[in-house]
């Protein structure tokens, strides 16, 4: 009896290995980079690790098929390397001897791809199911990009700058107007001191008060 | 030497040194005046010191023997930028005027050297303005994290990256395709893209309130805009001499090829580059020093200014290349790791097999053993020397490679905040310059009303400017941007540069220039300005024309193209012109050369006419 269940398990346990092979149809290549995604911290991969493999593999397709009773042994794998990498293939439950479709593996893995990760304290790069490729994140874009808000701002502050000096301009002018035609008559004497030797000038320049802003004169 | 033109009725049209004299005791009337003398040297320095000393200068020293460029680029610095400098800041603290009021006061008939560098001042102004407005964009844009330039961005359905963007890389398609939007020639504009027009807007409004009341305004403004890159220049040195890879850039800068003093090119390059370097006949110079006082020292200015901008040039390219350095350093360890992950996948070794130190001999040994599996991996070749001769030069350095750099930097925004600010700076007080190199001549020919008040004059300029740019906002801009590049800011400045020599010494008269500087700064100039005056000097620009215009017509005219359809790609494809570009060349380079010999002729045929 004995006898019998242990040559059964022998030819099922050969009869898995031989559904599972290098480019099987059904099954997929799995690299991890362990020492290049965590350096100091890593792990040496052994069976309690591929165990932890197939369990959370397992784990993915009973989520994805909605409870269907994936256990350990329905994961085979087989193929290891020194790299760490591997082939496996999917048993369904209750026929050993059926594989899942590719299809199926794939969407599975894809819904719970971040769990498997952090299973093994890796990522999408260091953990590869070659042939599912990675979701990728688009760039997150706010409503207004963001430049625009930098540009208001600063088209904000140049516009006030130019209206401020503007304004001192008009105003320095205007100043300037009241106080020359006020000081006019006062400076009708050192006129004819400063008129030198012909050298004509539009007209005397008023010293009481020094052009410190050197607006051109109208 | 006794060789002077007949120029008669010179003492009429300038103020003679009594005049002078009183003009300075009385206050000088209504001319704009420096608050001090630091606004002045400042003003020249930013207007010296521009994103050409960073993107331009650090290329051609590297190209041309490192160490050794140091020696004719000094050495022409000296014999052939010192004096020129030193004539127009003298003539313009001499006669007073801007550009078109000094050459029109030594003679009616050299007024078109003023409207020669009045033309030039505004096409460079313009194309000059558009790399503020791409610099202004970067800068927006670097107030997020990640910056944009990161990451590509993905395709339709998710499923991967835009293919452009994959093939090439991210800073590429980042400038190519989200800045700019380049079509794939000249000819075809694509209408206008814009974001850019937005940020021409902003680049020209931030001109127009800087300048808004001349020198005034712009004066205040340099303190900011002169010194602020040398500060950011030291940031990056800093930084830069901490990033793993900085020294290999700068050992590569200088490595020295003393061969490279025999090739005629270097000496060529140096004397353009000591020419474009001083912002030279722009016209900005001598008006800027016609605000001086008439005894200010112009001779210690001439001299102060050479020395720092040869100073910053050699600091520039330091801190360049050590960016560069650390970029490349990069470039390079990413393109071995990920050919050891090709081959270590690729046999299933474990990981810890090939490491960068026994890469070579891992690689050799697996070639030896398998070498058709190796051949069909595809093993990229990695080579130091290309990756640190790549794109460093014009708006690849500034967009391409620096940008790539900064995201490898930590704390990237920083770094990019910083190094466009710096930029912007650099490009601002060359513009001052360069604005009043067009505004005050538009004065002085009375193209602009004389009762206008600084302020319109400043607004009218920058809002018509601003509209001319537009052409720049087209999908073809860049192409714009490189030909003006190319053709307007070259040889008329040569020829501007000849003719104002020729104008002072032998029409105005070195004896009365030397005059001159004795009444300015006490005591006459010495031998070696006389020599450099009379004949080192325009020698050397002579030479330099000559060969410019002989290799420029001898060369088929062609333009590097953004074409994601060529083989090329990611690489520029090198296209040659349209036809038509003739005649756009001829526009920006011929009629400023021309405006001096056609402006005498007419003015000639006017006088013969009202004679009869």
């Amino acid at each position: 009896m004995l006898g019998q269940i242990f040559v059964l398990l022998c030819l099922s346990s050969a009869w898995a290995q031989q559904l599972c092979m290098p480019e099987a149809s059904d099954g997929y290549k799995v690299r991890l980079s362990i020492n290049t995604a965590l350096g100091d911290q890593a792990y040496v991969w052994n069976e309690n690790e591929m165990f932890l493999f197939r369990a959370t593999l397992a784990f993915a397709m009973r989520s994805y098929s909605g409870g269907q009773d994936y256990n350990v042994s329905n994961i085979v794998v087989c193929a290891e390397t020194p790299r760490v990498s591997f082939w496996f293939v999917v048993t369904a439950p209750l026929n050993s001897s059926r594989l899942i479709d590719r299809s199926d593996v794939e969407e599975a893995v894809r819904k719970s791809r971040n769990r498997i990760n952090s299973a093994f304290l890796l990522t999408d790069r260091s953990l590869e199911f070659i042939g599912i490729p990675p979701i990728l994140t688009a760039p997150v874009t706010p409503d207004t990009p963001q430049w625009l808000i930098v540009f208001g701002v600063v088209m904000g502050a140049v516009g006030a700058g130019i209206v401020v000096l503007l304004v001192t301009s008009v105003v320095e002018k205007k100043r300037k107007k009241n106080k020359k035609s006020g000081d006019e008559d006062i400076e009708e004497e050192p006129r004819e001191k400063t008129e030198g030797n012909g050298f004509a000038r539009d007209g005397v320049y008023n010293m009481s008060f020094s052009d410190d802003d050197p607006v051109t004169q109208m | 030497m006794k060789l002077v033109f007949p120029n008669p009725g010179l003492d009429d049209r300038i103020p003679s040194h009594e005049d002078l004299d009183r003009m300075e005791k009385e206050g000088a009337g209504d001319r704009p005046k420096w608050d001090n003398k630091t606004q002045y040297i400042l003003t020249c320095v930013g207007f010296c010191i521009g994103i050409g000393n960073v993107w331009r200068f650090p290329y051609l020293c590297q190209s041309h023997g490192g160490g050794a460029f140091l020696i004719p680029y000094l050495l022409l610095l000296v014999l052939e930028g010192m004096p020129l400098l030193l004539l127009e800041f003298a003539i313009g603290q001499r006669l007073r005027k801007g550009s078109v009021g000094v050459w029109r006061a030594i003679n009616p008939y050299l007024t078109g050297i003023g409207i020669a560098s009045m033309l030039v001042s505004l096409l460079v102004g313009l194309y000059y303005n558009t790399l503020i407005a791409w610099i202004l964009w970067y800068l927006f844009n670097s107030f997020q994290d990640p910056l944009p330039w990161t990451q590509c961005p993905l395709n339709d359905n998710g499923t991967g990256f835009v293919p452009e963007c994959q093939r090439s890389s991210t800073v590429d398609y980042y400038f190519y395709r989200v800045t700019l939007n380049s079509s794939a020639s000249i000819d075809d504009s694509g209408g206008i893209h814009w974001p850019i027009v937005l940020c021409l807007l902003a680049a020209w409004t931030v001109m127009c309130v800087c300048y808004i009341r001349g020198i005034g305004t712009s004066g205040k403004a340099v303190y900011v805009t002169a010194i602020l890159p040398y500060i950011v220049l030291a940031i990056f040195l800093i930084r830069g001499l901490t990033l793993k890879g900085s020294l290999s850039g700068i050992k590569f800068l200088f490595t020295t090829d003393v061969d490279e003093l025999i090739n005629p090119k270097t000496w060529l390059d140096a004397g353009a580059q000591v020419f474009y370097a001083f912002s030279l006949a722009w016209g900005g110079l001598i008006s800027f020093s016609s605000y001086n006082p008439v005894h200010n020292n112009c001779v210690q200015d001439a001299v102060i200014l050479t020395v720092i901008t040869g100073f910053t040039s050699i600091y520039a390219a330091t801190v360049t290349y050590s960016i560069i350095g650390f970029r490349a350093t990069e470039k390079y360890d990413n393109c071995i790791r990920d050919n050891i992950v090709t081959l270590l996948n690729a046999f299933d070794l474990p990981e810890d097999n090939i490491t960068t130190s026994n890469y070579e001999q891992a690689l050799n040994h697996l070639n030896s053993s398998y070498p058709d599996t190796v051949l069909g991996l595809d093993i990229k070749t990695c080579d130091m020397q290309t990756l640190l001769s790549e794109g460093v030069e014009g708006t690849g350095l500034a967009f391409i490679v620096f940008t790539e750099a900064i995201i490898k930097m930590p704390g990237s925004p920083v770094w990019s905040v910083l190094f466009f600010v710096m930029l912007l700076c650099l490009g601002i007080s060359t513009l001052f310059g360069n604005i009043e190199g067009v505004v005050v001549p538009l004065k002085d020919l009375k193209l602009l009303p004389q009762k206008w008040p600084q302020e319109a004059l400043t607004g009218v300029t920058c809002a018509v400017a601003f509209i001319i740019c537009l052409l720049f906002a087209q999908h073809s801009g860049l192409y714009w941007v490189t030909l003006f590049d190319n053709f307007a800011g070259s040889v008329p400045l040569l020829t501007i540069g000849l003719f104002e020599m020729i104008a002072v010494v032998y029409i105005y008269g070195i004896d009365r220039f030397n005059e001159d500087l004795e009444f300015m700064v006490g005591y006459k100039p010495n031998i070696f300005w006389q020599v450099t005056w009379r004949f080192i000097s325009p020698l050397i620009v002579l030479v330099i024309l000559v060969f410019y215009l002989v290799t420029q017509t001898q060369e088929e005219l062609t333009y590097s193209v953004w074409d994601p359809k060529s083989e090329e790609f990611p690489s520029l494809t090198s296209v040659p012109y349209p036809s038509w570009i003739n005649a756009v060349v001829f526009l920006l380079a011929g009629v400023p050369s021309l405006a001096v010999p056609v402006y005498a002729l007419c003015r000639l045929v006017c006088v013969y006419c009202k004679k009869k």
